[in-house]
């Protein structure tokens, strides 16, 4: 192999990282026009961190076994909101209300997965629209069971839940009794920023079982499977068994994440909440530089850091720029599908650039031949 | 080593195999001792691999009947059910193709899913696979096997990133690992290498004997699959030649040299397929299409520097071993695959990786991937043969409007099917019967009449005879030699049957490694062919 030269290797990395250099530049642009003050950006951006990186760790476990994306995780989402639909009911409140919440949906979540596995192992490759679209479809499902079931088949004790018609559940539920609990947990300040430190923790130590994970068995033949499912098939490795493992694996961390996210924010937006945080945390994802095929924990906290820095900034900005707000709102929407089509396209480009690269270095060869 | 004077290590007794009435192989015999190399060779066809996969116990074996005859270990009957039970036993294979992960080290690829294991408490509670991989034992087992093997091979290099001759070398390595991982009675005693040296460079095949030997030495017979005969001399202590199902020779590898294999491997004294015997005059013909550097990157077919005149009217056969090369030159050419050089046709250059361009100048391409990309599985007959003449040479339209609005001629559509039908036999019900109902012959059939309908000027056939029937055969060759004959069409015919070239073409184009070794009249002698096949040069027999 050749080595680079300095301007190769920069453009190299310039072609491998488009998607967050082009997030830090307009950051860049957008931080000055905003007037925000540091301390009020950091301590956005670390309340941001503690409430969107567990779902966003969600996402890795899939990748790992070569499923790409996986969009399922609303499926897992839903399973923490019947979760926290429970717990408020029963009056839990505080951290045993989210640890409860957590526990009555893992079995929820692992049902789910299994079943989101076992149908993406019959759409081989086809595993990503596979999952945006079975999110849509188990979305009829939960609106079913939460606007109709609940109520006269599922025991809804508290009539604050309760739409006045007595089933169905509202459309905003408070969440009081936890808001912020595992926030506050903890709670410190520096130089007026506060850090939730409980939250931090839950957060790293989410971190080292990824990384741990990794070690396993079970990592290492996802990674196997992820690589060449038919050599690991060779090898005697159960490639579809180790494909659904991921999935609820993935699965049951969207509920876990999904629990600490609305906690941070306190009201549960029954029908809408769960609906377009996959696209979110995916879009954040892929802003950190992680791809269809490789995302790693740094993607993760680069990429929460980077796209809600941009969230918080764009509507000031763009309220100083052409004096409306909403851009800001209209941005999100935008980026974020914009982000995931430039994602896409990008890594099938470089796949067919490096196919490419074969080719060259057969003219090479012959050059030197002849 | 104790057991000189017992049984053989193997023995392979009276074996025999049939698909379904036909035979590929017959009373084979053989046996081998410890730490014997046996070098086996054949053509494409000759039943080398069936003869391993019977050995191995293969699915495809159980599902196709089994096998006849009986085959014994140490003097112990064995009937293996599955690979799983021959690697029990200590028999280990290399495949042609690798089995690597890209992305995954040496160590990791050989030890993978046999990586020794750290107990972790998660497992208790979660099973066995959360268990940590055990990185320093993994390494040493990994360095273990690679310096049995005596190469320089990195255990924490990426396969991605490795020369192909470590990718060898890492499977190999893995399976002399499995006796250090696995509940192997007494390790690896008969390693498997099939075509092993086929994508190697000179220096890598060198290497790759020499760890051959070092494990000879140890005690490890190898059953060493090669068409490249010098080494098989070089490295074997017994050559067996197979062809058409049987083994034709046994001899110990001294004395013997590679004219004689190539004979035994070739030699068909009597043939009954017809011959060609018409002398094509080239010095009064043009050349047609000149292909100048071809490079064409098909995986696993692929094409280095070719240079290559085709006359006008002749017929051309490109032959050579799979694996070399020769289904590369047409795809690429015709821009299926990525290819660089320079083509003229006619005396025109024509740009390459534009399949519109090719067709365009009056160039077809039958495929020898028939199901994939010579038909339209789904459609009619009618729509299969004038597709490609409709869409290129709109022929079979009916103009309204100053051509602005072309609607298809159903009625010469029907025609020019029914033409077809009748010329090359194609059995069908009716025209209108889908491409994928037909058997196999037919379809070629029905991809040959697709370009017969554009009336190319030259025309590709790419593996016209591949999984058809001896009958559909002799149709398609001779409607090659026919249309050739009677529309004076070029043809280019790539098939890696060379009787089969034999019989129909003017002049054979035998590839190696990505390029044209050399080019012979059909009439040669097919010994001559064999020896170019293997890469050597023609010397005076």
């Amino acid at each position: 192999m050749r080595e680079l030269s300095t301007k190769q290797k920069i453009l190299r990395f310039m072609a491998n990282n488009t998607v967050p250099l082009l997030f830090v530049v307009i950051i860049a642009f957008g931080v000055p026009l905003s007037g925000y003050s540091p301390t009020y950006l950091a301590g956005e951006v670390i309340s941001r961190i503690s409430r969107n990186t567990f779902l966003i760790v969600s996402l890795l476990i899939p990748i790992l076994a070569g499923m790409g994306l996986n969009f399922g995780m609303t499926l897992g989402a839903m399973a923490g909101q019947i979760g926290l639909i429970f717990t408020t009911d029963w009056g839990i409140v505080g951290i045993p209300g989210i640890l409860l919440a957590m526990i009555v949906s893992t079995p929820l979540s692992i049902l789910l997965g299994w079943w989101c596995g076992k149908i993406l192992n019959m759409a081989k490759g086809r595993e990503m629209v596979t999952s945006y679209i079975i999110g849509f479809f188990m979305n009829g499902i939960y609106q079913l069971v939460v606007l109709y079931g609940m109520g006269p088949l599922i025991k809804i004790i508290s009539p604050n839940l309760l739409l006045p018609r007595g089933y169905g559940i509202r459309n905003t539920v408070n969440l009081i009794g936890i808001r912020k609990s595992l926030d506050n947990f903890l709670m410190i300040r520096i130089g007026g920023v506060p850090i939730p430190v409980g939250t931090f923790l839950v957060i790293a130590l989410l971190s080292v079982f990824i990384l741990w994970f990794k070690k396993t068995k079970l990592g290492q033949d996802m990674r196997a499977v992820g690589q060449d499912m038919e050599v690991a098939r060779a090898a005697g490795i159960r490639v579809e068994y180790t494909r659904i493992m991921s999935i609820i694996i993935s699965t049951v961390l969207a509920g876990y994440g999904m629990i600490i996210y609305l906690h941070n924010i306190g009201t549960l937006n029954t029908y809408n909440s769960h609906m377009q945080i996959g696209m979110f945390s995916v879009a954040a994802l892929l802003v950190g530089g992680a791809t269809v095929a490789s995302a790693k924990i740094r993607n993760v906290f680069l990429g929460v850091v980077l796209f809600h820095l941009m969230f918080i900034v764009s509507p000031m900005a763009g309220k100083r720029l052409i004096g409306q707000a909403q851009l800001g709102e209209y941005f999100r929407v935008f980026v974020s599908y914009g982000v995931i089509t430039t994602s896409l396209v990008l890594y099938e480009v470089r796949k067919k650039r490096e196919r490419g690269m074969s080719g060259l270095a057969l003219a090479q060869d012959q050059e030197v031949t002849s | 080593m104790n057991n000189e004077l017992g049984a053989p290590l193997l023995e392979m007794q009276h074996i025999s195999k049939d698909y379904f009435g036909n035979e590929v192989l017959s009373d084979i015999n053989f046996s081998l001792r410890r730490g014997e190399i046996l070098g086996l060779v054949g053509e494409n066809g000759a039943g080398k691999s069936t003869l391993m996969k019977i050995l191995f116990g293969m699915d495809e074996i159980h599902q196709t009947g089994g096998y006849g005859g009986s085959i014994f270990i140490e003097g112990d009957e064995v009937r293996f059910t599955s690979p799983i039970d021959a690697l029990a036993s200590g028999i280990g294979m290399v495949h042609q193709e690798f089995s690597l992960l890209p992305d995954s080290t040496a160590t990791e690829n050989i030890l993978l899913n046999r990586e020794p294991l750290k107990h972790t408490l998660a497992s208790e509670l979660f099973g066995e696979r959360l268990n940590t991989l055990n990185r320093e034992s993994m390494e040493k087992i990994a360095q273990g096997a690679i310096d049995k093997l005596g190469v320089p091979l990195d255990g924490k290099m990426l396969v991605s990133e490795m020369p192909v001759g470590h990718k060898q070398f890492t499977e190999i390595a893995r399976e002399l690992s499995k006796e250090a991982t696995t509940e192997m009675e007494e390790g690896l005693r008969l390693l498997v290498l099939d075509e092993p040296t086929a994508v190697l460079s000179e220096q890598e095949a060198e290497s790759l004997l020499k760890a051959m030997r070092t494990l000879s030495s140890e005690g490890i017979a190898i059953i060493f699959i090669s068409h490249r005969l010098q080494e098989i001399i070089d490295v074997c202590d017994t050559i067996m030649v197979m062809r058409d199902g049987r083994i034709i020779k046994t001899v110990p590898s001294e004395g013997v040299n590679v004219t004689d294999i190539a004979h035994w491997m070739v030699g068909r004294e009597v043939n009954a397929a017809k011959r060609n015997t018409r002398t094509f005059n080239y010095e009064d013909s043009k050349v047609v299409l000149s292909i100048r550097n071809l490079w064409v990157d098909m995986p696993g077919e692929t094409v280095r520097n070719v240079n290559l005149d085709v006359h006008d009217g002749e017929i051309l056969g490109i032959g050579g071993m799979a694996g070399q090369g020769k289904l590369g030159i047409p795809n690429g050419v015709m821009g299926l695959f990525p290819a660089g050089g320079q083509i003229v046709f006619q005396g025109e250059e024509l740009p390459l990786n534009q399949p519109r361009s090719l067709l365009n100048a009056g160039v077809a391409f039958v495929s020898e991937d028939r199901r994939g990309v010579g038909l339209l599985l789904d459609e009619s007959l009618e729509w299969n043969i004038t597709f490609t003449a409709m869409q290129i040479q709109d022929k079979f339209l009916k103009r309204y409007l100053n051509g602005l609005v072309s609607w298809r001629d159903q009625k010469a559509i029907e025609e020019e099917t029914m033409k077809y039908v009748k010329q090359l036999e194609i059995r069908c019900v009716s025209t209108r019967q889908n491409a994928r109902e037909l058997s196999g012959g037919n379809q070629q059939k029905v991809c040959l009449a697709k370009a017969f309908a554009v009336t190319p000027k030259l025309l590709f056939v790419s593996e016209p005879t591949r999984g058809i029937d001896i009958g559909a055969k002799s149709l398609v060759l001779d409607a090659l030699r026919r249309y050739n004959q009677e529309s004076g069409t070029t043809i280019v015919m790539i098939s890696s049957e060379l009787e089969e070239l034999r019989s129909v073409c003017d002049r054979i184009a035998i590839v190696n490694d990505g390029k044209v070794f050399g080019i012979l009249p059909a009439t040669s002698d097919s010994a001559k062919f064999g020896l170019m096949m293997v890469g050597q040069e023609v010397q005076e027999v």
